[in-house]
């Protein structure tokens, strides 16, 4: 072929074969309209509301009228802020540690995998309150601070306490990024410099950091967006001057016609759809295919025993600090009294017994809802990674861009789009009003958890030549049973990942969650969590329900793991062989 | 298993597949005997592959037809038309072992577990694999794996045998050793066997015909000696063996045909047919020979004064490049034991021999 370029579309072309069937395009329509109807319409909605002089005609004057109140530019500036520096602080976290796992040879490799997925089992807000009793102002660490030393550290005063605890939870997306752009690198791209005569810090600057700059920036936006999506972690640290608590306080207190809640969320999306887009222009023209046949990755250098040392400490240090809310949690739901002192001063299982009494619904309600959404979300995203990667269905790739946008959209405006789509509408034959049913928590959890399962499916179906399906039709297996027999067996660990993932996330959602729950029967945990959390009383048994909610998420993931734990490692054998 | 193959005979008729604006085969027409052995021939980008695919069934022409033992099997999707394809890169399941891999045809056709198992362990057996059944894909070498992909195939017992660049995985020792496996498997099956490659001389060692494309057109098909000797055009006289190539016209020059050119100056061509008008002449390396200025010479040969600017020894022969007036030729000259050859920088006649000349025409 003349350009590689023209060869890949040659290839694409050849791989989509001549034409798409009907039933490929059923499907895709089918999933457009889910898109359309639960994450379009209410998100434009929003948007309209937001710009609607309320006669039909289009006005800047709510945005006027935000901009025009204190409390409101006050909210504005503080979430960009809090954004900002939230980033700044997870970067500090992450950076070292990344550069630590890839660059050098030592033991704590793992280790740092493994507590880089930690905090995201439990939701910041959880942490939040037990951040306070270790690192607040008569927490255990200033305590001490102060008996020994006399002074304290405003770690959680106002804003920082935010920050502080949104950072440490959303570090690992920085992380994680970053190991696979690092661990992307092949050796040829280090020594072919080295040959050229740059080392050291040059070579860092100029190769290593460009290379896995696109790994970073997607980890920053995450964390950004994530920041900016959080209501629980304000509301717990009574830090209401933030745009995400304000636009939730303003529909729920003042009500659903309020310009002010939709204008704040329009700010919201734009500020997300922002930090997306920044992620996607680093990453654009940037796919730099670094990985060669028989890749190696970077060099990896032996620590001298001085840098062991910071090495160790450094990890250590954060380690402690990650693990501070688990713990605090844990002491939290069994502590009987805990305040003004370092550690409870007594201990019971009381709380664990008061959730077991009132909330076991919950559990259920988790339960089904993110069972529901995960299971969706695998369906859906493995039918849309198909159509992108074997067909040539038109739009497929609208489909992916739209599944990607609902990263952008905080889980308050999804909630406040949801509310104002569909008020009024009855459930057919039931008669009860579709925002006051549980059935749009699920449909939330589904849209909002897609683009995490459709990066886990598209993956996999990558990892999967198209001549293993060309194979099986070669052999006489028509298409349903080639994706029987064949895609779906090799895929089984990549659409596992996404439905753990989907659930994981979904079962800690608390933003839209706080939105759409109407009754206390329809809450789900993070919910139960959240209501026992707001009043002193309620801390030990929020705790306790908040460590269920762990172990539940934990064993979940332990067993799908051992369920199709031989398939998952097929992804193993692809990589090998590809 | 072995008599199991009916030789059936496939066909393309002007068949053309374009993507957009972009051709890539425009009015290929082939026709292969039952039971040959067939090498399709090309650059990468000519089109070969994609040849594959139509007939295999995974690409539609947008125009001609495909005919397999005489039925039109255009519209046949892949898995109705029993045509069976060994991968270029043996796309094995990872996920099944061995002997799933190799039943997995034979249970799409929903024959008695008793005969899959059966037919399955003949085919590995026939690739000397039996003992391999219960390993994984990934266990295997690379060897192996061709040997299983090839199993698979065979194992169905398909009318027709695609091999898709078979031998480019494995390195340069087993490569020469599978082609002779491969030969002496299709010999004993007999099946019709389509093979694609763009190693020339892999094509020609096994191939008992072969097509040649460039650019999505067949260039010329025939026998390896065919090509080698009577190449159709200067793309078969480059891409078929290392040749020379020169420009000039056939002139009349009283006494007999000559062929001038701007490089060389006059040559007699007496014995090639020729008409008069613009023309290149080609000559293999070997048809060439070396000598002393001075040196008693066959005077069968037209002799030309020239000098050594580079030598490279290959073995069994020294390949000369020798320059003669403006131009340059390849000669090739046979290697002795004891025999220094010519330095670079050496003055050399140049003999050629007038009955290894190939006049082309220039139509392209």
């Amino acid at each position: 072929m003349k350009s590689l370029a023209l060869r890949s579309w040659l290839a694409a072309g050849v791989r989509a074969r001549a034409d798409y069937t009907w039933s490929q395009a059923a499907v895709a329509v089918l999933i457009a309209a889910f898109l359309i109807v639960f994450l379009i319409v209410p998100v434009i909605t929003v948007v309209y509301v937001a710009f609607a002089d309320g006669a039909g005609g289009v006005t800047l004057s709510h945005f006027g009228s935000f901009f025009s109140l204190s409390l409101m530019r006050e909210s504005f500036w503080s979430s960009i802020y809090v954004g900002v520096w939230s980033v700044a602080i997870a970067t500090l976290i992450a950076v070292p540690l990344a550069y630590f796992t890839v660059r050098f040879e030592f033991r704590g490799a793992l280790l740092i995998q493994t507590l880089g997925i930690l905090p995201l089992i439990m939701p910041p807000f959880v942490g939040a309150v037990a951040m306070q009793l270790i690192f607040g102002r008569s927490g255990a660490v200033n305590l001490l601070l102060d008996e020994w030393f006399g002074f304290k550290i405003p770690f959680m005063e106002g804003l920082n306490g935010v920050i502080f605890v949104e950072a440490l939870h959303y570090f690992p997306f920085i992380l994680m990024n970053l190991v696979v752009a690092l661990n992307n690198i092949d050796s040829s791209m280090e020594e072919s410099a080295q040959n050229l005569g740059a080392s050291g810090i040059r070579l860092f600057r100029r190769i290593v950091f460009p290379l896995a700059m696109p790994g970073y920036v997607a980890g920053a936006a995450l964390v950004f967006i994530k920041v900016f999506d959080d209501l629980g972690t304000p509301l717990v640290l009574h830090q209401t001057n933030l745009l995400a608590p304000q636009a939730y306080l303003r529909i729920t207190s003042i009500g659903i016609e309020d310009p002010i809640g939709y204008v704040a969320s329009v700010i919201m999306v734009i500020a997300s759809l922002f930090a997306l887009w920044l992620s996607m222009w680093t990453m654009r023209g940037k796919d730099y295919a670094t990985l060669q046949r028989g890749y190696a990755g970077l060099a990896k250098r032996r620590l001298s025993p001085g840098q062991t040392v910071l090495a160790y400490g450094w990890i250590a240090l954060v380690l402690a600090v990650v693990l501070a809310p688990h713990l605090g949690i844990l002491l939290l739901s069994l502590a009987k009294v805990w305040s003004f002192s370092v550690l409870p001063d007594a201990y019971t299982l009381e709380h664990y017994a008061t959730v077991f009494r009132d909330s076991p619904r919950m559990i259920g309600n988790t339960m089904l809802y993110c069972g529901i959404a995960a299971t969706l979300d695998v369906v859906i995203a493995m039918a849309i990674a198909y159509l992108m990667l074997r067909t040539r269905v038109p739009g497929r790739n609208a489909l992916d861009f739209t599944v990607t946008i609902a990263l952008a959209i905080p889980g308050v405006v999804l909630g406040i789009g949801y509310l104002r789509t569909f008020r009024g509408i009855e459930i057919p034959f039931t008669g009860e009003l579709l925002t006051a049913s549980w059935i749009l928590i699920a449909l939330g959890y589904t849209v909002r958890r897609l683009p995490y399962a459709l990066r886990s499916c598209v993956a996999a179906l990558q990892q999967l030549h198209v001549s293993l399906e060309e194979a099986a039709e070669n052999l006489g297996a028509p298409k349903r049973r080639t994706i029987l027999r064949v895609v779906v067996p090799l895929m089984a660990g990549g659409m596992l990942a996404g439905f753990i993932i989907s659930f994981m996330t979904a079962a800690v959602e608390l933003s839209m969650t706080l939105m759409l729950v109407s009754s206390q029967n329809d809450a789900p945990m993070s919910y139960g969590i959240y209501l026992y959390l707001q009043s002193a009383a309620g801390r030990g048994p929020g705790a306790a329900l908040g460590i269920l909610a762990v172990l539940i998420v934990a064993v979940g993931t332990y067993l799908s793991h051992r369920l199709v734990g031989s398939r998952a490692n097929t992804a193993g054998d692809i990589q090998r062989m590809a | 298993m072995t008599e199991a193959f009916k030789k059936v005979r496939v066909e393309f008729e002007n068949v053309s597949l374009a993507y957009g604006k972009t051709r890539v085969l425009t009015d290929v027409s082939i026709a292969i005997e039952p039971g040959e052995f067939f090498a399709l021939l090309g650059p990468s980008g000519s089109g070969k592959s994609t040849l594959l695919r139509l007939l295999a069934g995974f690409l539609r022409p947008q125009t001609g037809a495909i005919r397999v033992g005489g039925e039109d099997v255009t519209r046949v999707p892949p898995w109705e038309r029993d045509i069976g394809m060994v991968f270029q890169n043996y796309a094995l399941w990872p996920h099944m072992t061995v002997r799933q891999n190799v039943a997995f045809g034979l249970e799409e056709r929903k024959l008695p577990r008793a005969e899959v198992e059966r037919r399955t362990a003949a085919a590995l057996d026939l690739v000397g694999l039996g003992e391999f059944g219960a390993r994984r894909p990934g266990q295997l070498s690379g060897g192996q794996q061709q040997r299983v992909a090839l199993a698979r195939t065979i194992a169905i017992e398909p009318k027709v045998l695609l091999l898709d660049e078979p031998l480019s995985n494995l390195d340069a020792k087993l490569r020469i050793h599978m082609r002779g496996e491969l030969l002496a498997l299709q010999r004993k099956l007999g099946i019709t066997t389509i093979f694609v490659t763009h190693d020339q001389e892999e094509a020609l060692s096994v191939a008992d015909h072969v097509a040649v494309l460039d650019q999505g057109v067949i260039q010329q098909v025939g026998t390896p000696v065919e090509l080698y000797d009577t190449p159709a055009n200067r793309f078969i006289a480059h891409f078929v063996g290392t040749i020379n190539l020169l420009q000039g016209a056939i002139e009349n020059a009283g006494t007999g045909m000559v062929f001038r050119s701007e490089s060389l100056g006059s040559i007699a061509i007496a014995g090639a047919r020729a008409s008069i008008g613009a023309a290149e002449i080609a000559i293999r390396p070997h048809a060439m020979q070396l000598a002393t200025p001075g040196a008693p010479s066959d005077s069968g040969r037209i002799w030309l004064d020239g000098t050594v600017t580079e030598r490279e020894f290959l073995g069994e022969f020294v390949r000369y490049n020798v320059k003669v007036g403006t131009g340059t030729l390849v000669v090739d000259q046979p290697h002795y034991m004891g025999e220094p050859g010519f330095a670079p920088g050496t003055r050399v006649k140049v003999g050629i021999n007038p009955a290894q000349v190939k006049v082309l025409q220039a139509s392209h």
